[in-house]
């Protein structure tokens, strides 16, 4: 009985391996082959080489694409915020009627697959015969990073004591003055969070952007989807791994800085 | 001239109605307690003096002014929470400096005054600390030393001894009185506990319901309590329902079951104004079990002990006298009387209360 339940474990580790080598396995093949010498992207590798870093850093489509991708992800992480920090403080700190409902709708980006979201909003805007353009853009990675920021926030915000707002209110400090000397500070693991989620899954997306961009803006994903058309391109390769580095890793940092702000500030 | 006065205060939640037409002054300097059960409108009163509720009607002043329009951070209050609030993400000296950046202190007064407060509290050492690091006894403490820092007109007190432990609120008790009494701030204490109520009030204002039942100095709520319900409230008492039948010029002829005829000081019963249904109201601690007979101008009525409640230097015991059961608390030394016994309840008539019926 007991050999058997362990052969079953057994049998679940090795289970649960293959399905991490499955989901990694293919990241880690771009990582390897982004330094591979030959002129090929794939195996076998002939040689280390930054060789394609090098190409990448001089070929302008893509570093135009890059710089696109990342002022939008900057302005996205920027409205999003500001607004999901808003949208939060009104539904946690006063009474709004109508609050869940509120709250219901501005969640409800997340639950809505990507597609129906994008084509939707094209069609509306076709409707108000509004054309295509870099606002449009940045207002539909908006309307779909803003759940992330609220969910963060909003949790983060009921952590916090109403009291200790209070406090500081009975000890003069304006209810502008309480926000900037207290609550911000408090939520800013939070607001920080929150911001890093926006930047990320902006500069990560594809679906809702190939629907919305307008003609000759191109971000990272949709770039190296249009050179995927032509031929593979050991570029490629290396634009993952960037790409790789940034979705991964700033989420990490940002993670790692939260964590001791928020030690720092007794949770 | 008050330094707190409620005026016809009303405030309704919806349709619920937290404080009825309150009134109250309270005198510049005086430590006043709130005291209630929860949900009796002590703390709604607190938070309309504070600033975080508006009343529905009536008016608050304060110093001789009215409030009502200013929001709370120009009321010039200190207030102390159940939960200590302070800024955890601020050091002790930042967290008592707080109230000072708003009102155009120098800084080298700030640090001299931040010194002085965390002094007052005695905690002089900990000023570089953040909140977390220290217990929760030290946390109220800075909490109190943040309101008082700023010299506030009134210092309000929310359940501040509440989270602390048994011992330790003790202590508080004695020390908060200390402090209070040493800079001599107007203070509104609420509390649900009776003891920290006698224990550090100049007044007391017993609330239920949403309604005051009755203001006055410690003994005098203790000893003559205007009602059942303050009876009750502050420490165990026996009622029971009898008649006036007589009222003189010092003393009020009583007449209620197991004690028969009582003569008790007119003072005790400033309620009754002539014969009719009355309720005599005798302290647990007021009725004293003996075995011995009874000494002069004492009343003694044999009863038999039901339940022992036995509580070290003090015993509470459960009593049969005819039909009725009585509390009696009595300090004891040695042994109590064990479950069963016969003996007799004596009760000085001077030391009870009476109530219109």
């Amino acid at each position: 009985m007991r050999e058997g339940a362990s052969i079953g474990w057994n049998l679940v580790r090795a289970w649960t391996v293959l399905v991490y080598i499955f989901m990694f396995l293919p990241v880690a093949v771009v990582v390897l082959l982004s330094f591979n010498a030959s002129q090929f992207g794939s195996f076998p590798m002939t040689g280390f080489s930054f060789r394609w870093f090098v190409e990448l850093a001089q070929n302008d489509a893509i570093l135009r694409a890059f710089r696109t991708s990342v002022v939008l992800g900057l302005l996205t992480a920027a409205i999003s915020t500001t607004l999901g920090v808003l949208a939060s403080l009104a539904l946690v700190r006063y009474r709004v009627p109508g609050a869940n409902m509120i709250s219901t709708l501005l969640i409800a980006p997340i639950l809505v697959p990507e597609v129906v979201l994008a084509v939707a909003l094209l069609l509306f805007l076709n409707f108000l015969q509004i054309n295509k353009s870099f606002t449009l853009l940045l207002l539909g990675h908006v309307i779909f990073t803003l759940p992330f920021v609220i969910l963060v926030v909003q949790a983060r915000l009921v952590s916090i004591k109403r009291d200790i707002e209070e406090a500081a209110m009975s000890l003069g400090a304006s209810p502008r003055q309480t926000f900037f000397q207290v609550t911000l500070p408090l939520m800013l693991p939070a607001v920080l969070a929150g911001a890093l989620f926006a930047f990320t899954i902006s500069f990560d997306d594809i679906t809702g952007t190939l629907f919305w961009k307008p003609g000759g803006v191109e971000t990272v994903p949709t770039q190296i989807f249009a050179m995927l058309r032509n031929s593979i391109s050991p570029e490629i390769n290396a634009l993952g791994t960037v790409m790789i580095l940034m979705t991964v890793g700033l989420p990490l940092l940002g993670l790692a800085l939260a964590r001791k702000l928020s030690t720092k500030s007794g949770g | 001239m008050s330094a707190v006065t409620l005026n016809n205060i009303v405030k309704r939640f919806g349709t619920f109605t937290a404080v009825h037409q309150s009134s109250l002054e309270i005198a510049e300097g005086a430590f006043v307690t709130l005291l209630g059960p929860s949900g009796c409108g002590k703390t709604t009163n607190l938070r309309m003096i504070a600033g975080l509720l508006d009343p529905t009607e009536g008016e608050i002043l304060i110093g001789g002014k009215r409030v009502n329009d200013v929001p709370i951070h120009k009321r010039n209050l200190g207030l102390v929470f159940q939960n200590y609030a302070l800024f955890p993400h601020k050091t002790v000296a930042e967290n008592v400096a707080f109230g000072l950046k708003y009102r155009d202190v120098p800084s080298g007064d700030i640090r001299r005054r931040v010194q002085d407060a965390l002094e007052l509290v005695q905690l002089p050492n900990v000023g570089e600390r953040y909140p977390k690091e220290l217990s929760g006894g030290q946390q109220q403490r800075i909490a109190l030393a943040r309101a008082i820092v700023i010299e506030p007109d009134v210092l309000l007190l929310d359940e501040p001894l509440s989270a602390l432990d048994a011992n330790l609120r003790e202590d508080m008790r004695v020390e908060l009185k200390r402090i209070q009494e040493r800079i001599g701030v107007t203070t509104v204490f609420v509390t649900h506990d009776q003891s920290e109520a006698l224990a550090m009030s100049d007044q007391i204002v017993v609330m239920s319901a949403g309604r005051v039942e009755q203001v006055g100095a410690p003994q005098e709520v203790y000893n003559t309590p205007s009602s059942e319900f303050v009876a009750n409230f502050l420490g165990a008492s026996n009622i029971l329902e009898g008649k006036c039948t007589d009222i003189g010029a010092d003393k009020v002829a009583l007449e209620a079951p197991i004690f028969g005829k009582l003569a008790i000081p007119a003072e005790k019963a400033p309620l009754i104004k002539g014969p009719g249904p009355a309720k005599l109201v005798v302290r647990a601690e007021k009725l004293q079990l003996s075995q011995s007979p009874a000494p002069d101008g004492v009343v003694s009525v044999p009863a038999h002990v039901e339940t022992v409640d036995y509580q070290g230097q003090a015993v509470r015991y459960f009593v049969r006298a005819g039909d009725t059961q009585l509390q009696a608390i009595n300090m004891i030394d040695g042994y109590p009387f064990a479950e069963g016994t016969e003996v007799n309840l004596l009760l000085r008539p001077q030391d009870c209360a009476a109530l219109p019926g």
